[in-house]
């Protein structure tokens, strides 16, 4: 593909292929968007930065024909737009890819990638011609997708490719790929930024939004930060130190990202020994002390949250014992655990940790509902003491106990699946991706909170795939890769994200 | 309003509807209420005595239906103290009253005041009696005063409409219970023939047929909902350890119950049962309320409580919620949703029970289609089908709903082909309503 075959290096090269001006949009109540501007060039990658709620989303959404602006101007190579569907977006070469991947899963990757363009022949389907404009698409990429499996079975970066593969089937001017690398291993998200660089490289313009700043400095030429529904700031990628783009989206300046922690760990207080289950987790041993945070560390697929899944028993294991306080525990299932003070915070919060419509009330009170009621019966007011106590422990910010989880921050969220843990007095907490989806301000309370707690006694074991936050959080470190242990580390100054690394891809 | 306000009107948004359409059909069924009951005819006695001499010659002229047979004969009780020879009573069509007024005006003497019935009072013979029978000269027409009253609002209209949708009621808690934990149940219709045939039967064939004790019946209906609740639990338990889709397997069991309630019967109702066998279903035996009115009321509240203020409550929105979060949370998710489909049986089956009762027979075609109604209740009640909301008093406004419309359309004169046009349409507009309020 050549540079010439886009569209957008026809026009004016002074001017820049998107510029969006003045765009204001209020919901009852909220100020979304006062005024914001964003420029982006052919073949320029920029990063749109700022906390949950600075406006990014909203933007995106008014690029995308999502919503319509109150105020402001786009124009799209010179000529001033204004769609109103995300149809028209689409049709005039603006492609959004969500965080939350928008694959049917039932279909193959040239199913997908042509939903609703499906190429005909005579008025019948042509699948062959899809097969084949599908592998030349992923391969544009440097990837390949078997075209015959369907889309639920692929892995997460393959989902991805087939979602970028799509926005650039419909030859998209501007991608907008909003925190496309949450759920992908360090070696996939690489991967995709060589993907994204192929695409700069081919005159696309893309919008890229992303909370992890290392990212930032390695794929994009030009940051755009965002707060409260205004321009705070930017510059080229290089102008600009980690600091001082985290001062900017929060308005203030972090000491440091990772608080202190001094805790001398005590008695062992979990032990798993020899876990099993199928190819995903492999002889599996590990032990965690009282007041000490366990990371497990490697790549997507090495097996973290499926050994955090065993010890918690929501899956069935093939083999293995647990140990808590230094007493065999029998774990068939989450309740047994629970029983046992194992707590498991999930990944996914909105889809395995909370129940989103209803009262964040309720979802505290779920797993401490036999020590709330009498003969069947909730105590209303034992339950409302018990949720005022743990949200304001937590600090949790709620209008009211009876807000719907589904309207709280992904930080708050994460304090309330907390929350529900501790109300239920449990020993070892189980983190899988602690922060995933959290934004900057909001992760430092989730660490010191972890911080706390395990200064408290409470043993921690935190899956995450995210080095900094391993290096910055754990007192020792858990290699896996391919469902085995590769190795461990004892953390300190001097573990560099390499040694990490080394071992998660051995 | 106020923040309770506001929430009964989230949680209950059927209940502005439900009061639109009483007031609706209370405006358009309003009617000359002229009640021929001993009151009216004591009113009307005391009027035309008023209006005279204590020695009138008073004439009644009634039609010859029981009701107005009754009115006449109440009336010239009322009035024959004192002159019992001067009041005479004529039943039948305007012929026959000419022909007493002939007779009258033949035995000469004057006629002082006639009393009529409103349809009565319109028969031209009684406008001409000064031209026809001149001797009698000019008595005047005495009707008993008509009241404006809508006939849906009639005290015997609304007792008729709670018996009506009890059943449904009844079974639509059940359901209610189901759809909030994410699922459905389509064999409460057969399961209630079932427990229909399964109580009649045994009364019939062990417990002495038309001679059964109270005892006995009580354990027939018992029993026969015990039955309607093992299904349930089965039902149940397929689904929970199978992982199959509550519709497929509730439609097997649709299809299952409603085979066996074929079999057990014969293809037949069974009538032999006792007399008393109705107490359920027509007595009414505290306060003048009607025992499967007050029964319905009683399972409302017990069920209100249930879902409200109780662990196995709460569990049942949560496994509706997010069955993955529940169970990571150590919810016992099958064993609430087994116990979710257990209620349906059981209630199905006392639906089944309470309908054996209102018509004194059990039969496999009862209940057919009840299912849908059901459904619809618990739907136009608020409750979403996705599972995880809904309020199981706002079901009681949704089957009322329902009744207040078929009953309306009755009351109306419409036809039940257009009825049933009508009621799909209106729970169409009802959810759609409900939709747009939720934007």
């Amino acid at each position: 593909m050549t540079a010439g075959a886009r569209p957008g290096c026809d026009a004016d090269p002074a001017a820049p292929l998107l510029a969006m001006t003045g765009i204001v949009k209020s919901y009852p109540g909220v100020r979304a968007l006062d005024g914001v501007d964003l420029e982006v060039a052919a073949g320029e990658v920029v990063a749109l930065v700022g906390e949950n709620g600075a406006g990014k989303s909203t933007l995106m959404k008014v690029l995308g024909g999502v919503v319509a602006p109150d105020a402001g101007s786009i124009r799209l190579a010179g000529r001033v737009v204004a769609w109103r569907s995300p149809r028209e977006a689409r049709a005039a070469g603006i492609a959004v890819i969500h965080q939350e991947l928008s694959l049917v899963p039932g279909l193959t990757a040239p199913e997908n990638i042509f939903l609703g363009q499906e190429p005909t022949r005579h008025g019948f389907l042509a699948p062959a011609v899809e097969r084949r404009r599908t592998v030349d698409l992923v391969a544009r990429l440097g990837a390949h997708v078997d075209p015959h499996v369907p889309c639920g079975r692929l892995t997460t970066s393959q989902q991805q490719l087939v979602e970028i593969a799509r926005a650039i089937s419909t030859d998209a001017r501007v991608l907008v790929m909003d925190e496309p690398t949450a759920s992908l291993s360090h070696a996939e998200a690489a991967r995709l930024h060589d993907v994204i660089r192929e695409l700069r490289s081919s005159g696309v313009a893309v919008i890229y939004i992303s909370h992890r700043l290392e990212e930032i400095a390695a794929v994009c030429d030009r940051v755009v930060v965002l707060r409260d529904g205004r321009n705070v700031g930017g510059g080229p990628t290089g102008s600009l130190g980690r600091r001082a783009l985290i001062a900017l989206m929060v308005g203030r300046d972090l000491v440091d990202e990772y608080p202190a922690r001094d805790v001398v760990p005590g008695p062992v207080r979990l032990a798993a020994r020899g876990l099993r289950r199928g190819g995903a987790v492999r002889d599996v041993s590990f032990t965690v002390r009282r007041g000490e945070i366990l990371a497990l560390a490697g790549l997507v697929g090495a097996g973290r949250t499926e050994t955090l899944r065993l010890v918690f028993g929501a899956d069935r294991r093939e083999a293995g014992t647990i140990e808590v306080d230094g007493r065999p525990v029998i774990v068939r299932s989450p309740r047994d655990a629970i029983a046992a003070g194992i707590a498991l915070l999930t990944e996914d919060r909105k889809a395995e940790g909370l129940v989103l419509s209803h009262p964040v009330r309720e979802n505290i009170a779920l797993p401490n509902l036999a020590g709330l009621s009498r003969a069947g019966f909730i105590d209303r007011f034992r339950e409302r003491a018990l949720v005022d106590r743990f949200a304001t422990e937590l600090r949790v910010r709620l209008a009211h106990p009876d807000v719907p989880a589904a309207t709280l921050s992904g930080g708050n969220q994460q304090k309330v699946v907390l929350a529900k843990w501790l109300a239920r007095s449990s020993d070892v907490l189980l983190f899988d991706e602690p922060t995933r989806g959290i934004d900057v301000g909001a992760r430092r309370e989730i660490y010191l909170l972890m911080n706390e707690l395990a200064a408290s006694g409470k043993a921690i074991v935190m899956a995450s795939s995210d080095l900094p936050e391993v290096l910055g959080m754990a007192d020792r470190i858990l290699v896996m890769h391919d469902g085995r242990v590769t190795g461990e580390i004892a953390n300190g100054p001097d573990v560099t994200p390499e040694q990490v690394m080394a071992l998660a891809v051995a | 309003m106020g923040p309770l306000g506001h929430r009964l009107l989230a949680d209950y948004r059927m209940v502005p509807v439900l009061v639109v359409l009483v007031g609706a059909l209370s405006i358009l069924t309003i009617a000359d209420q002229a009640p021929l009951d001993d009151a009216a005819a004591r009113r009307l006695a005391a009027t035309i005595r008023a209006a005279g001499p204590t020695d009138q010659r008073i004439l009644v002229v009634v039609r010859s239906q029981p009701e107005e047979q009754a009115f006449a004969k109440a009336l010239a009780r009322e009035l024959s103290p004192g002159n019992e020879d001067r009041v005479e009573v004529v039943r039948g069509d305007p012929a026959t009253a000419r022909e007493a007024l002939g007779r009258l005006a033949a035995a000469g003497g004057r006629l002082d005041a006639v009393a009529a019935t409103p349809t009565t009072a319109g028969w031209l013979v009684l406008a001409d009696i000064p031209a026809a029978f001149p001797t009698l000269g000019s008595p005047r027409v005495f009707v008993p005063t008509a009241r404006r009253w809508p006939n849906f609002l009639r005290g015997d209209n609304l007792v008729n409409v709670a018996n009506q949708i009890a059943v449904i009621a009844i079974m639509a808690i059940g359901m209610t219970a189901v759809i909030i934990t994410g699922g459905i149940d389509l064999s409460v219709g057969s399961l209630a023939a079932l427990s229909s045939v399964v109580a009649t039967r045994l009364i019939r064939d062990h417990l002495g047929g038309v001679d059964a004790s109270a005892g006995g019946m009580v354990l027939a209906c018992a029993a026969a909902i015990v039955a309607c609740g093992l299904v349930g639990w089965g039902t149940g338990a397929v689904i929970t350890f199978f992982q199959v889709p509550p519709f497929i397997v509730t439609l097997a069991t649709m299809l299952v119950a409603g085979g066996l309630a074929s079999i057990l019967s014969g293809g037949e109702s069974i009538h032999q049962v006792p007399e008393s066998f109705v107490r359920l279903g027509r007595g009414a035996d505290v306060a003048g309320i009607p025992n499967a009115v007050l029964l319905t009321v009683l399972l409302y509240v017990a069920a209100h409580v249930v879902l409200s203020r109780t662990r196995l409550g709460r569990h049942l929105y949560a496994v509706g919620g997010n069955a993955e979060a529940a169970r990571l949370a150590g919810v016992p998710v099958r064993r609430v949703v087994r116990a979710a489909y257990v209620a349906s049986g059981l209630l199905a089956g006392l639906g089944g029970v309470v309908l054996a009762s209102q018509l004194r027979s059990g039969s496999p075609t009862y209940g057919a289609m009840y299912e849908l109604y059901v459904i619809a209740a618990v739907v136009v009640g608020g409750t979403s089908l996705g599972g995880g909301e809904g309020r199981v008093i706002g079901t009681l406004v949704g089957a009322l709903v329902i009744a207040v419309i078929q009953n309306g359309m009755n009351l109306a004169g419409i036809e039940s082909y257009t009825q049933k046009i009508v009621l799909g349409l209106v729970i169409l507009a009802a959810v759609l309503l409900d939709r747009l309020r939720r934007r």
